[in-house]
């Protein structure tokens, strides 16, 4: 199966006991890929990529860290005035976390767009959905470590959340802080997961290339490849590609971080922790806001009409929301009844994706408000969009819209005056 | 094709409607919860891609500082060695942490002692701890200064406005004792007596002593205190960024090289 060749005496020696070159050569060299990607095909690679970059700089950050509620915010400006560079490591680690989560959104959003998540590749995505859970775990305690009042106030927040849980709850916020409120032990305990969990991503993205190996990429055009002419070697062609990404990438980071730096944190932030004070708005770092509307969106307990019996408090309410908006990713292979997957042949769904985009802008600028009218009252409708759009619109999609004719292959797209029938085009999945 | 993206953009269009509406309906919550005030912008040497601390404006800053905050405000973040920033020579940096005494100890008797701080040290704080602050304040907490820049939302312009924005309470608001009025701090009543009066200090440079000119030279002073390494972030951003547009452009020749064959 493998073309690899070597010349060299000690790799051949080391690839027939260890088939590491073989397998190298396999799946990054001569790897079969697309040759329609588009460069919405760039995201991957390049959160990958963010992914290395937030784990070096991470360490680096972390050999001089002070995790101890009296020393952290210190020990911070410390790296930030007195640590060779170390004001770059750490505005590279804290602005490569909001672009790591934007490549990462795009990604999901090439996705949602091209059918993605379909036929063969489900596990690939749900793969997908469980990295971006980690991600913000990972993120959310991250931001906990330099225990400035946004720190310390989210924490506060967020583990709270769970005291919602009925009868067990307050017992669970109690061994998650380590105590009676967030205090040292949370601080220790957030940095040993800290650190932790970008290795647990690293696995979770091992199986998730493993997976996409499996079938290769999808593409644009949504359909399967017909044969080796619809395909190209990974290197050079995606290599290259992916390295003028990277250059791209590169440039919107460097002026982020060089020129605006705290541009997407918050200013309450340099301020050291205080318990004794509460910040007038106590808002997450952007990635979350859209998630953070649909939490404060339930401001209604649900009870059993006419008997008072509340059966979900409002405040498990929105716990329950804010998990399900991300739960409900898991199943979006089987809600989407569709069986054409990009949305290019889908001339109604297209709409209903840029629509659900929207919404999900919208909904980052409502969690960013305070929980007042009308802000509420939008985020309540906006909320309620996001899960009309998966649980019934993308069922019922599939079975309403006409798509519209697919092409026979990648290396034809164009086709003249229709090509296959619609009805045809409703098979795109078969094997070639 | 053209049809379908004219259908795109009608949906885009319709829910960008409601987020506007969102936005269009949304009360000036800031202004009526009494919170933050417009602030106006001014400009700065240190603003800008190319932006730098202007040495004298700082050096008149700092003497603003050490004359009339620091009997109230620290600077904790910042050691006597640092102030070489501002252009002063060792002898200069010694001369002033000299007249400063730090707490330091045990000796080899296991006594604490006060002696006279070295460029090494820190500004010492000008109460032992908040309480202290506190109990001779009023209540009111005067906070640390070394990060003051930054703390607050458009932090720069919010000091400069802070410090030239006392001005009479409007007709009919009571001001309580121990308060002031101020134009941009939110609520506007503030526990911080005005620091600034004209010809407060003696410039040694001549630079006539104004409140406004004292307010902006001590601005840019804390701005560099609270963002030290921004002269040389702008520097090497600046390069970085030459750098990686070049390396782009030539990353996108190979790659259009690459694929030449291919379309
Ligand atoms: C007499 C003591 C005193 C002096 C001198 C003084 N301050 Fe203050 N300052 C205070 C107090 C007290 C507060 C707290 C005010 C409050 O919270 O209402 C304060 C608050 C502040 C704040 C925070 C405003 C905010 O947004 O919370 C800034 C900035 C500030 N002072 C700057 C200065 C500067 C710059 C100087 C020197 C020009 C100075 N102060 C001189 C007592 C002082
Ligand atoms: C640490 C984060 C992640 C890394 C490093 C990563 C990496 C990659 C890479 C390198 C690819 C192949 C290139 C590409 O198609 O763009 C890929 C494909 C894919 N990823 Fe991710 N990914 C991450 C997160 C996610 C998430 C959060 C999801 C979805 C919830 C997801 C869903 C997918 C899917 C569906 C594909 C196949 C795309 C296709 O072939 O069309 N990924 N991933």
């Amino acid at each position: 199966m493998s073309g690899f060749q070597s010349d060299n005496a000690v790799v051949k020696w080391i690839d027939h006991r260890l088939p590491i070159f073989t397998y190298m050569n396999h799946e990054l060299n001569e790897y079969p890929t697309p040759r329609n990607l588009s460069y919405m095909w760039n995201f991957g690679s390049l959160a990958g990529i963010a992914l290395v970059i937030m784990i070096v700089t991470g360490i680096l950050l972390a050999m001089q860290y002070t995790p101890h509620v009296d020393h952290a915010f210190a020990s911070v400006e410390r790296i930030m005035r007195d640590v060779n560079y170390g004001w770059l490591i750490r505005y590279v680690h804290m602005n490569g976390a909001s672009f790591f989560f934007i490549v990462v959104y795009i990604h999901i959003f090439r996705g949602l767009y091209y059918g993605s998540y379909k036929a063969p590749r489900e596990i690939l995505w749900m793969l997908g959905v469980i990295i971006m859970l980690l991600m913000m775990a990972t993120a959310f305690m991250g931001y906990v470590l330099p225990w400035g009042q946004m720190s310390f106030w989210g924490a506060t927040v967020i583990t709270n959340l769970f005291s919602a849980i009925p009868l067990v709850g307050e017992g669970i916020v109690t061994w998650l802080w380590g105590g009676f409120s967030v205090d040292n032990p949370t601080l220790n305990r957030f940095f040993a997961l800290h650190y932790l969990l970008p290795f647990v991503i690293v696995g979770v993205v091992f199986l998730h290339l493993w997976a996409l190996h499996r079938f290769g990429s999808n593409n644009p055009l949504g359909i399967d490849a017909k044969g080796p002419q619809d395909k190209i070697p990974f290197n050079p062609y995606y290599t290259v590609k992916d390295a003028f990404g990277l250059g791209v990438f590169l440039i919107f980071f460097a002026a982020f971080v060089f020129f605006a730096p705290n541009y997407m944190g918050h200013p309450d932030n340099y301020i050291e922790a205080n318990p004794l004070v509460t910040p007038p708005h106590i808002v997450p770092e952007w990635y979350f806001l859209p998630f953070y509307a649909m939490l404060r969106a339930v401001t209604f307990d649900i009870s059993i009409p006419f008997t008072g019996i509340i059966l979900i408090e409002a405040k498990l309410g929105g716990v329950i929301v804010m998990f399900a908006s991300i739960i409900i990713l898991f199943f979006l292979p089987w809600l989407d009844s569709s069986p054409v997957r990009s949305g290019r042949f889908r001339p109604t769904f297209k709409w209903f994706f840029w629509i659900l985009a929207i919404d999900l802008v919208a909904l980052g600028y409502l969690g960013s408000k305070p929980a007042e009218q009308p802000y509420v009252a939008f985020a309540q409708i906006a909320t309620a969009y996001y899960f009309f759009h998966f649980l019934i619109l993308l069922p019922l999609l599939g079975k309403l819209e006409r798509p519209k004719p697919l092409p026979t292959s990648i290396s034809e797209p164009v086709l003249k005056g229709g090509g296959m029938m619609a009805g045809a085009a409703a098979k795109p999945m078969e094997k070639p | 094709m053209p049809k379908a993206m004219m259908k795109t953009f009608g949906a885009a269009a319709i829910a960008a409607s409601i987020l506007g509406a969102a936005i269009a309906t949304a009360p000036r919550s800031a202004q009526a919860a009494g919170e933050a005030v417009p602030i106006p912008s001014y400009d700065w040497s240190f603003s800008g891609i190319f932006g730098t601390f202007d040495r004298a404006a700082m050096q008149r800053g700092f003497q603003v500082y050490t004359e009339v905050c620091a009997s109230c405000h620290g600077l904790e973040y910042i050691a006597f060695r640092n102030l070489a920033a501002l252009g002063y020579d060792e002898d200069q940096i010694k001369a002033i942490a000299a007249t400063y005494t730090v707490g330091d100890g045990p000796d080899d008797f296991g006594e604490m002692f006060e002696r006279e701080a070295i460029p090494a040290d820190r500004f010492p704080p000008p109460f032992a701890n908040e309480n202290a602050a506190r109990a001779a304040m009023g209540g009111a907490y005067p906070p640390d200064l070394s990060l003051m820049t930054k703390k607050r939302a458009n932090g720069v312009n919010y000091l400069h406005a802070l410090l030239i924005g006392y001005e009479d309470p409007p007709a009919g608001v009571e001001v309580p004792e121990g308060q002031y009025w101020n134009a941009y701090f939110p609520g506007h009543l503030i526990s911080m007596p005005p620091p600034l009066l004209e010809d407060q200090v003696e410039f040694s440079d001549g630079t006539p002593a104004t409140v406004e000119q004292m307010s902006s030279d001590l601005t840019t002073f804390l701005a560099w205190a609270a963002e030290p390494m921004m002269e040389e972030r702008k520097r090497m951003g600046v390069k970085a960024l030459l750098f990686l547009l070049v390396l782009t452009a030539l990353l996108y020749a190979v790659k259009r090289k690459i694929w030449a064959d291919i379309h």
